[in-house]
Protein backbone atom coordinates (compact mmCIF):
# COMPACT_ATOMS: atom_id res chain seq x y z
CA UNK A 1 0.00 0.00 0.00
CA UNK A 2 1.57 3.28 -1.11
CA UNK A 3 1.29 6.63 0.66
CA UNK A 4 -0.77 8.35 -2.02
CA UNK A 5 -3.91 7.30 -3.86
CA UNK A 6 -3.17 6.70 -7.53
CA UNK A 7 -6.59 5.85 -8.85
CA UNK A 8 -10.25 5.91 -7.82
CA UNK A 9 -13.27 4.13 -9.26
CA UNK A 10 -16.43 5.93 -8.22
CA UNK A 11 -19.90 4.43 -8.43
CA UNK A 12 -22.93 6.70 -8.66
CA UNK A 13 -26.10 4.77 -7.89
CA UNK A 14 -28.63 7.50 -7.10
CA UNK A 15 -30.65 9.85 -9.22
CA UNK A 16 -31.23 12.77 -6.91
CA UNK A 17 -29.25 16.00 -6.92
CA UNK A 18 -27.68 15.28 -3.57
CA UNK A 19 -27.13 11.67 -4.59
CA UNK A 20 -25.19 12.56 -7.73
CA UNK A 21 -23.04 15.54 -6.80
CA UNK A 22 -20.78 13.88 -4.20
CA UNK A 23 -19.50 11.34 -6.73
CA UNK A 24 -18.87 14.08 -9.27
CA UNK A 25 -17.01 16.24 -6.78
CA UNK A 26 -14.89 13.26 -5.81
CA UNK A 27 -14.07 12.44 -9.42
CA UNK A 28 -13.23 16.02 -10.33
CA UNK A 29 -11.26 16.48 -7.12
CA UNK A 30 -9.31 13.33 -7.83
CA UNK A 31 -8.37 14.52 -11.30
CA UNK A 32 -7.31 17.90 -9.92
CA UNK A 33 -4.88 16.07 -7.63
CA UNK A 34 -3.51 14.05 -10.50
CA UNK A 35 -5.36 10.91 -9.40
CA UNK A 36 -6.84 8.77 -12.17
CA UNK A 37 -10.60 8.42 -11.97
CA UNK A 38 -13.41 6.38 -13.49
CA UNK A 39 -17.10 7.01 -12.94
CA UNK A 40 -19.55 4.16 -13.09
CA UNK A 41 -23.26 5.03 -13.26
CA UNK A 42 -25.78 2.46 -12.13
CA UNK A 43 -29.50 2.35 -11.34
CA UNK A 44 -30.89 5.83 -11.01
CA UNK A 45 -27.42 7.24 -11.39
CA UNK A 46 -27.92 6.64 -15.12
CA UNK A 47 -30.12 9.74 -15.17
CA UNK A 48 -26.97 11.82 -14.75
CA UNK A 49 -25.65 10.66 -18.12
CA UNK A 50 -29.04 10.31 -19.85
CA UNK A 51 -29.46 12.92 -22.60
CA UNK A 52 -33.14 13.54 -21.93
CA UNK A 53 -32.89 13.50 -18.16
CA UNK A 54 -29.58 14.95 -17.09
CA UNK A 55 -30.84 18.52 -17.11
CA UNK A 56 -33.78 17.65 -14.88
CA UNK A 57 -32.17 16.09 -11.84
CA UNK A 58 -34.13 17.03 -8.71
CA UNK A 59 -33.46 17.32 -5.02
CA UNK A 60 -35.23 14.62 -2.98
CA UNK A 61 -37.74 16.53 -0.86
CA UNK A 62 -39.76 13.63 0.53
CA UNK A 63 -38.46 11.37 3.25
CA UNK A 64 -35.18 13.29 3.24
CA UNK A 65 -34.43 14.07 6.90
CA UNK A 66 -31.27 15.96 5.96
CA UNK A 67 -33.36 18.59 4.23
CA UNK A 68 -35.11 19.53 7.47
CA UNK A 69 -38.35 19.91 5.63
CA UNK A 70 -41.55 18.21 6.81
CA UNK A 71 -42.37 15.33 4.49
CA UNK A 72 -45.92 16.56 4.10
CA UNK A 73 -44.61 19.88 2.82
CA UNK A 74 -41.97 18.23 0.69
CA UNK A 75 -44.65 16.20 -1.03
CA UNK A 76 -46.71 19.17 -2.17
CA UNK A 77 -46.85 19.70 -5.94
CA UNK A 78 -44.07 21.91 -7.20
CA UNK A 79 -41.93 21.74 -4.06
CA UNK A 80 -39.20 19.52 -5.54
CA UNK A 81 -38.82 21.89 -8.49
CA UNK A 82 -38.72 24.98 -6.30
CA UNK A 83 -36.20 23.47 -3.88
CA UNK A 84 -34.05 22.22 -6.75
CA UNK A 85 -34.11 25.63 -8.36
CA UNK A 86 -33.08 27.22 -5.07
CA UNK A 87 -30.23 24.73 -4.65
CA UNK A 88 -29.08 25.28 -8.26
CA UNK A 89 -29.02 29.00 -7.62
CA UNK A 90 -26.93 28.60 -4.45
CA UNK A 91 -24.49 26.32 -6.23
CA UNK A 92 -24.14 28.66 -9.18
CA UNK A 93 -23.06 31.37 -6.73
CA UNK A 94 -20.27 29.09 -5.55
CA UNK A 95 -19.31 28.32 -9.12
CA UNK A 96 -20.36 24.69 -8.77
CA UNK A 97 -21.39 23.70 -12.29
CA UNK A 98 -24.79 22.14 -13.09
CA UNK A 99 -24.70 18.38 -13.57
CA UNK A 100 -24.49 18.21 -17.38
CA UNK A 101 -21.66 20.75 -17.51
CA UNK A 102 -19.90 19.16 -14.56
CA UNK A 103 -19.94 15.72 -16.16
CA UNK A 104 -18.65 17.12 -19.44
CA UNK A 105 -15.88 18.87 -17.51
CA UNK A 106 -14.97 15.65 -15.71
CA UNK A 107 -14.83 13.79 -19.02
CA UNK A 108 -12.52 16.53 -20.34
CA UNK A 109 -10.14 15.92 -17.45
CA UNK A 110 -9.62 12.43 -18.81
CA UNK A 111 -11.82 10.48 -16.39
CA UNK A 112 -13.65 7.49 -17.86
CA UNK A 113 -17.46 7.48 -17.82
CA UNK A 114 -19.25 4.14 -17.88
CA UNK A 115 -22.84 2.91 -17.66
CA UNK A 116 -23.87 -0.25 -15.88
CA UNK A 117 -25.10 -2.88 -18.32
CA UNK A 118 -27.53 -4.49 -15.88
CA UNK A 119 -29.26 -1.17 -15.23
CA UNK A 120 -29.24 -0.27 -18.90
CA UNK A 121 -31.00 -3.56 -19.67
CA UNK A 122 -33.38 -3.10 -16.75
CA UNK A 123 -34.52 0.31 -17.95
CA UNK A 124 -34.53 -0.65 -21.61
CA UNK A 125 -31.92 1.92 -22.61
CA UNK A 126 -29.07 1.88 -25.09
CA UNK A 127 -25.92 3.84 -25.94
CA UNK A 128 -27.89 6.44 -27.93
CA UNK A 129 -29.72 7.51 -24.78
CA UNK A 130 -26.48 8.59 -23.19
CA UNK A 131 -24.27 11.62 -23.60
CA UNK A 132 -21.40 11.09 -26.07
CA UNK A 133 -18.76 11.24 -23.31
CA UNK A 134 -19.86 7.83 -21.99
CA UNK A 135 -17.09 5.46 -23.00
CA UNK A 136 -18.91 2.17 -22.77
CA UNK A 137 -21.69 0.13 -21.19
CA UNK A 138 -19.97 -2.43 -19.01
CA UNK A 139 -20.77 -5.30 -16.68
CA UNK A 140 -19.89 -5.37 -12.99
CA UNK A 141 -17.08 -7.82 -13.76
CA UNK A 142 -15.63 -5.45 -16.33
CA UNK A 143 -15.94 -2.66 -13.77
CA UNK A 144 -13.87 -4.67 -11.32
CA UNK A 145 -11.29 -5.20 -14.05
CA UNK A 146 -11.09 -1.46 -14.68
CA UNK A 147 -10.96 -0.79 -10.96
CA UNK A 148 -7.89 -2.97 -10.42
CA UNK A 149 -5.46 -1.14 -8.18
CA UNK A 150 -7.99 1.61 -7.53
CA UNK A 151 -9.87 2.69 -4.44
CA UNK A 152 -13.53 1.91 -5.05
CA UNK A 153 -15.91 4.58 -3.78
CA UNK A 154 -19.60 3.82 -3.65
CA UNK A 155 -22.06 6.69 -3.59
CA UNK B 1 8.70 23.91 6.45
CA UNK B 2 11.88 23.07 4.62
CA UNK B 3 14.07 24.69 2.03
CA UNK B 4 15.15 23.59 -1.38
CA UNK B 5 17.34 25.09 -4.05
CA UNK B 6 16.30 26.28 -7.47
CA UNK B 7 18.68 27.88 -9.89
CA UNK B 8 21.28 28.21 -7.20
CA UNK B 9 18.99 30.08 -4.80
CA UNK B 10 17.65 28.59 -1.63
CA UNK B 11 13.87 28.99 -1.21
CA UNK B 12 11.42 28.05 1.53
CA UNK B 13 8.85 25.42 0.64
CA UNK B 14 6.15 23.54 2.50
CA UNK B 15 5.93 19.77 2.92
CA UNK B 16 4.50 19.34 -0.57
CA UNK B 17 7.05 21.57 -2.23
CA UNK B 18 4.93 24.68 -2.68
CA UNK B 19 6.61 28.04 -2.13
CA UNK B 20 5.79 29.48 1.27
CA UNK B 21 7.07 32.87 0.14
CA UNK B 22 5.98 33.57 -3.45
CA UNK B 23 8.28 36.60 -3.43
CA UNK B 24 11.27 34.27 -3.65
CA UNK B 25 10.16 32.96 -7.04
CA UNK B 26 11.74 34.03 -10.29
CA UNK B 27 10.72 33.03 -13.79
CA UNK B 28 14.01 31.26 -14.27
CA UNK B 29 13.12 28.78 -11.54
CA UNK B 30 9.96 27.65 -13.30
CA UNK B 31 11.57 25.21 -15.72
CA UNK B 32 13.54 23.56 -12.94
CA UNK B 33 10.42 23.12 -10.83
CA UNK B 34 8.55 21.82 -13.86
CA UNK B 35 11.27 19.30 -14.64
CA UNK B 36 10.99 18.04 -11.08
CA UNK B 37 7.30 17.47 -11.69
CA UNK B 38 7.82 15.52 -14.89
CA UNK B 39 7.26 18.33 -17.37
CA UNK B 40 10.34 18.36 -19.53
CA UNK B 41 9.69 21.56 -21.45
CA UNK B 42 7.58 24.64 -20.81
CA UNK B 43 5.92 25.80 -24.02
CA UNK B 44 4.28 29.18 -24.60
CA UNK B 45 0.97 27.63 -23.68
CA UNK B 46 2.41 26.41 -20.36
CA UNK B 47 3.71 29.91 -19.75
CA UNK B 48 0.32 31.41 -20.52
CA UNK B 49 -1.13 29.35 -17.69
CA UNK B 50 1.77 29.96 -15.30
CA UNK B 51 1.71 33.72 -15.83
CA UNK B 52 -2.05 33.70 -15.40
CA UNK B 53 -1.83 31.80 -12.10
CA UNK B 54 0.77 34.22 -10.83
CA UNK B 55 -1.37 37.17 -11.89
CA UNK B 56 -4.46 35.78 -10.18
CA UNK B 57 -2.49 35.23 -7.01
CA UNK B 58 -1.20 38.77 -7.05
CA UNK B 59 -4.65 40.21 -7.78
CA UNK B 60 -6.74 38.04 -5.50
CA UNK B 61 -4.34 36.59 -2.96
CA UNK B 62 -5.08 33.01 -3.96
CA UNK B 63 -4.70 30.68 -6.90
CA UNK B 64 -7.80 29.74 -8.91
CA UNK B 65 -9.12 26.17 -9.00
CA UNK B 66 -9.16 24.22 -12.27
CA UNK B 67 -12.59 25.38 -13.37
CA UNK B 68 -11.89 29.05 -12.69
CA UNK B 69 -8.53 28.63 -14.40
CA UNK B 70 -10.15 27.19 -17.53
CA UNK B 71 -12.87 29.85 -17.64
CA UNK B 72 -10.68 32.90 -17.18
CA UNK B 73 -7.31 31.94 -18.68
CA UNK B 74 -8.78 30.97 -22.03
CA UNK B 75 -7.17 27.53 -21.94
CA UNK B 76 -9.88 24.81 -21.95
CA UNK B 77 -9.90 21.97 -19.42
CA UNK B 78 -8.91 19.29 -21.92
CA UNK B 79 -5.82 21.24 -22.89
CA UNK B 80 -4.97 22.10 -19.28
CA UNK B 81 -4.82 18.40 -18.44
CA UNK B 82 -2.67 17.75 -21.50
CA UNK B 83 -0.22 20.48 -20.50
CA UNK B 84 -0.18 19.54 -16.82
CA UNK B 85 -1.22 15.88 -16.58
CA UNK B 86 -1.07 15.51 -12.84
CA UNK B 87 -3.53 18.21 -11.87
CA UNK B 88 -3.29 21.58 -13.67
CA UNK B 89 -4.22 23.98 -10.87
CA UNK B 90 -1.92 22.22 -8.44
CA UNK B 91 1.04 21.85 -10.83
CA UNK B 92 0.76 25.28 -12.37
CA UNK B 93 0.64 26.79 -8.87
CA UNK B 94 3.78 24.92 -7.87
CA UNK B 95 5.63 25.94 -11.01
CA UNK B 96 4.45 29.53 -10.57
CA UNK B 97 5.81 29.60 -7.03
CA UNK B 98 2.47 30.30 -5.37
CA UNK B 99 0.67 28.36 -2.62
CA UNK B 100 -1.54 25.44 -3.56
CA UNK B 101 -5.14 26.37 -4.37
CA UNK B 102 -7.67 25.17 -1.84
CA UNK B 103 -11.06 24.25 -3.18
CA UNK B 104 -13.37 21.41 -3.98
CA UNK B 105 -14.32 22.14 -7.55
Amino acid sequence: MTDTIEKVSIIISKGSLEGIYPGLIMANGARAEGIEADLFFTFFGLDAIHKARHEHIKLATVGNPGLHLATMLGGLPGVPSVMTHYMDHKMAKLDIPPIPEFIEMIADTGAGLFACKASVDLFGLDKDDFIPQVKDIITVGEFYGLAAGAQIIFT
Amino acid sequence: MTTTTYFGTEVAVDAEGFFTDPGQWTEAMASQIAAGEGIAELTDRHWQVIKFMRHEYEEKGGAPNVRALAKTSGVPIKELYQLFPKGPAKLAAKIAGIPKPRGCI
